[in-house]
């Protein structure tokens, strides 16, 4: 049997206890938890996403990225504006000539990322771009969404070595093909002599 | 503005007095959105109330019937900012099922154990506003959103995203879950029975939280039933229905739940409910991460539609899926019409329908009463204006 | 759950009902005249047999010849379902009866199908619109509905933005008075999505 009262004394027991351990408790322990922001930070996570960016091996110019307009087309609330860039002799390059996201109306889903045939554009998770001024500076165009692969390894280790080693493999394959091609062809050249023996093509390894 | 209500004099025992038309909202603080009552009041008393939505309506449903299957997933969580796993998972069931795609065992589990752990936090948080709405100014919330915060990290860590996770994909689930994730899940569900006991000892026999809800906003089983209502608001009446019990769907049926039921159906019920089907969305958890099979993660039929959702085209034909969701039951019917994008989409929002029944529950309450009965109902308005 | 056998509840409801004309669509109930709908609903609420005392979902659709209404109806008491019931209406005159009067749930979801889609429930207790604000002309979930354009300038916007001191390009105001001039709103044309 309860006297009246006794839950309120009880409740006020749990705040009462919470506020003691607030002056000694670590967070694990029921202390406090609060991360004073600026100052503090939470530990990164690793799968973090928030505004996407391009890659580049290298150096600037050297961007993965084709114009292929695959990601522009996927994007859910399309924020992505794409150009593709010609050269002199109107002939299209595997470049972008504009490349724009609007982080205005990005979500933030990742559609992008999964989307991309040529892994060129991957979330990023600086989220600080607060501005007070939101045509021109959230707007990100192509250079200022331009990050080097080396910022990628930073901020994605495992995610970032498994596309190298996969691109890297790619590479090897493609190579080998490419001079296995050159062999044949080397050969049909040096036909009619039957002597050519194909020779063994490089391992893609 | 249309008057709903004509005021008019009346007469009570000799006092002459009017009646009043208050507008509740739409931005009180109390309201959980950008959502208004329109309320008549005798005195404090309400007499009649009626719920004004829209204004957070941005016609979801049209903007997924102008893109690909896929790309609604993103948006499926911003329905219902709280839950975006259960709501993922809703409408991943329908397109699934108008797709006929299988989904492997481990995806199915990890599902489960995503929809529960959105479970918990949702009833936390809701608990925590409820007792904002009594009054109790912030301390609950700040105990619940603590436990919150623990969850909500594991999404972040699986998913890339706290809220809006958008972690289902149509035959799966977007990515695995190490070893040392699931020793974190463990490790959440493990602790949790004494953050709960805690939050118990501070609420469940506090007084004036029992004075304050008890015998208030009372909804009749009969009523309930004839008027659409599901989830917590629904079993507080008594009513056992429970869709993971009903329809099971993905693998609830292997594991051992109740359906816990409240005996009047008042605001006390609705909160005591929600505490007991957290208890159990615990022994779901514990089943599910003790018995989770190793193995693929998504259908091999979908794998080459992740990287073109646009060229995935559900055969001609309609489905209906719905979850139990923690507001609710919530429905996702699909209309495909073979191309890549669904010709109609629409979503059974559990708390616009739960909203029918407001008036009836509020009529002969005071004023602070409709605040707390609103808050029992449990709305988020990114889902009743869809 | 115990899925429901169309054709049994097809036959069933004949039996009872005798003139109803019905028709089954791919595990779903067509009742071919509109006004037959509560008679079909409050048969299965109130049979035995049935006893599907629970309207999940009403929702509607555009089929662009005609517009439909579907119903998904369970039972909690059996706790057996679902059993779909479809009316179709002409655009032109979408009139259904009301089932608010049988099922509360309805009464929602029939104010929504009526503001987005422009179906009138006959005997809804408050058929208002319930998103879109009062004085919204059309219908936006009707797949012919065109959304406003909003790069173009109407005469009141026009209005408004110099009355708050907004310098508007004479261009703009010239194609506002020509729009006002034959009557029209400023519509965007409807996106031509590419299917491929």
């Amino acid at each position: 049997m309860m006297y009246f009262g006794e839950g309120v004394v009880k409740g006020m027991m749990v705040t009462l206890k919470a506020f003691v351990a607030s002056y000694f408790k670590g967070p694990e322990d029921g202390g406090l938890f609060t991360v004073e922001y600026p100052e503090q930070r939470l530990p990164e996570k690793e799968n973090f996403r928030n505004f996407p960016f391009l890659i580049y091996d290298n150096t600037p110019d050297n961007l993965r990225c084709v114009a292929c307009d695959i990601c522009a087309k996927e994007c859910p609330p399309k924020c992505i504006y794409i150009v593709r860039e010609f050269d002199k002799d109107n002939k299209p390059l595997k470049r972008p000539a504009v490349f724009n996201i609007d982080h205005t109306v990005c979500m933030n889903c990742g559609i992008c990322e999964e989307a991309c045939p040529f892994d060129a554009i991957y979330m990023d998770h600086n989220f600080e771009i607060a501005s007070a001024e939101r045509n021109e500076n959230l707007l990100f165009r192509k250079d200022k969404l331009l990050k080097s692969n080396e910022y990628f390894h930073k901020i994605r280790p495992t995610d970032a070595m498994a596309i190298d080693e996969r691109r890297a493999a790619a590479e090897a394959k493609k190579k080998a093909a490419e001079a296995a091609a050159a062999q044949k062809a080397a050969a049909a050249q040096a036909a009619p002599k039957p002597a050519a023996l194909p020779a063994e093509p490089p391992k893609a390894e | 503005m249309n008057k709903i209500f004509e005021a008019k004099d009346i007469n009570l025992a000799g006092i002459n007095s009017s009646l009043l038309e208050v507008n509740i909202g739409p931005q009180h603080p109390s309201t959980h959105g950008v959502f208004r009552m329109n309320a008549v009041l005798d005195g404090e008393v309400i007499v009649s109330l009626k719920p004004v939505m829209g204004y957070l309506h941005r016609n979801h449903e049209q903007i997924a019937e102008n893109m690909s299957y896929a790309a609604s997933m993103p948006y499926t969580d911003r329905l219902d900012y709280f839950n975006s796993m259960s709501n993922n998972l809703g409408y991943a069931l329908s397109v699934e099922k108008l797709a006929g795609l299988e989904v492997p065992e481990r995806a199915e589990y990890i599902r489960v154990i995503m929809a529960e752990l959105t479970r918990l936090i949702n009833h936390i948080a809701v608990i925590g506003f409820l007792l904002n709405d009594l009054g109790a100014f912030f301390t609950p919330v700040l105990y619940a959103f603590r436990e919150r915060e623990k969850i909500l990290d594991i999404f972040e860590e699986i998913s890339g995203s706290r809220m809006m996770c958008n972690y289902l994909r149509f035959g799966g689930v977007k990515r695995d879950l190490s070893p040392a994730i699931l020793e974190r899940i463990r490790g959440v569900v493990t602790a949790f029975p004494r953050f709960l006991e805690e939050f118990e000892t501070l609420l469940t026999k506090n007084e004036i939280l029992c004075m304050r809800c008890q015998n208030v906003g009372v909804l009749s089983p009969e009523l309930a039933v004839n008027a659409s209502i599901t989830g917590p608001l629904l079993r507080a009446s008594g009513v056992n229905y429970d869709i993971r019990k009903v329809d099971g769907y993905s693998v609830y049926p292997r594991f051992q739940f109740k359906v816990p039921l409240g005996p009047k159906g008042d605001v006390y019920d609705r909160y005591y409910v929600r505490i007991l089907e957290m208890r159990e969305s615990l022994k779901i958890l514990d089943q599910a991460l003790s018995t989770i099979p190793a193995g693929e993660i998504m259908s091999k039929k979908m794998i080459p539609f992740l990287k073109s959702p646009r060229n995935f085209k559900p055969p001609v034909g309609e489905a209906y899926a719905r979850v139990e969701a923690p507001k609710g039951e919530l429905g996702f019917y699909v209309v495909s019409d073979g191309t890549p994008q669904p010709w109609r989409y629409h979503v059974r929002a559990p708390s616009f329908i739960n909203l029918t029944i407001l008036e009836d529950m509020c009529l002969g309450q005071k004023v602070a009463d409709a605040i707390i009965i609103l808050g029992s109902v449990d709305i988020v308005l990114g889902e009743v204006d869809r | 759950m115990n899925i429901m056998d169309t054709e049994k509840v097809k036959t069933d409801i004949e039996k009872a009902l005798g003139s109803v004309a019905l028709k089954s669509i791919r595990s779903s109930l067509l009742i071919e005249n509109a006004q037959d709908l509560p008679k079909v609903a409050k048969f299965l609420k109130e049979d035995a047999a049935y006893r599907l005392d629970y309207l999940s979902s009403v929702t509607a659709s555009d089929f662009i010849e005609y517009l439909e209404t579907v119903y998904h109806l369970y039972s909690m008491e059996k706790k057996t379902g679902p059993v779909t019931l479809r009316v179709r209406v002409p655009r032109t005159d979408p009139k259904i009866p009301s089932l608010v009067s049988l099922y509360r749930g309805a009464e929602f979801q029939e104010r929504d199908n009526f503001d987005l889609f422009g179906i009138v429930y006959e005997g809804h207790p408050d058929l208002r619109r319930i998103m879109m604000w009062e004085g919204f002309e059309g219908f936006p979930m009707r797949k012919d509905y065109l959304q406003e354009d909003s790069e173009t300038l109407e005469s009141a916007d026009v209005e408004w933005l110099e009355k708050n001191g907004v310098k508007v390009p004479e261009a703009a105001k010239a194609k506002a008075a020509e729009l006002r001039q034959q009557g029209k709103r400023a519509l965007a044309e409807r996106r031509v999505e590419d299917k491929g």
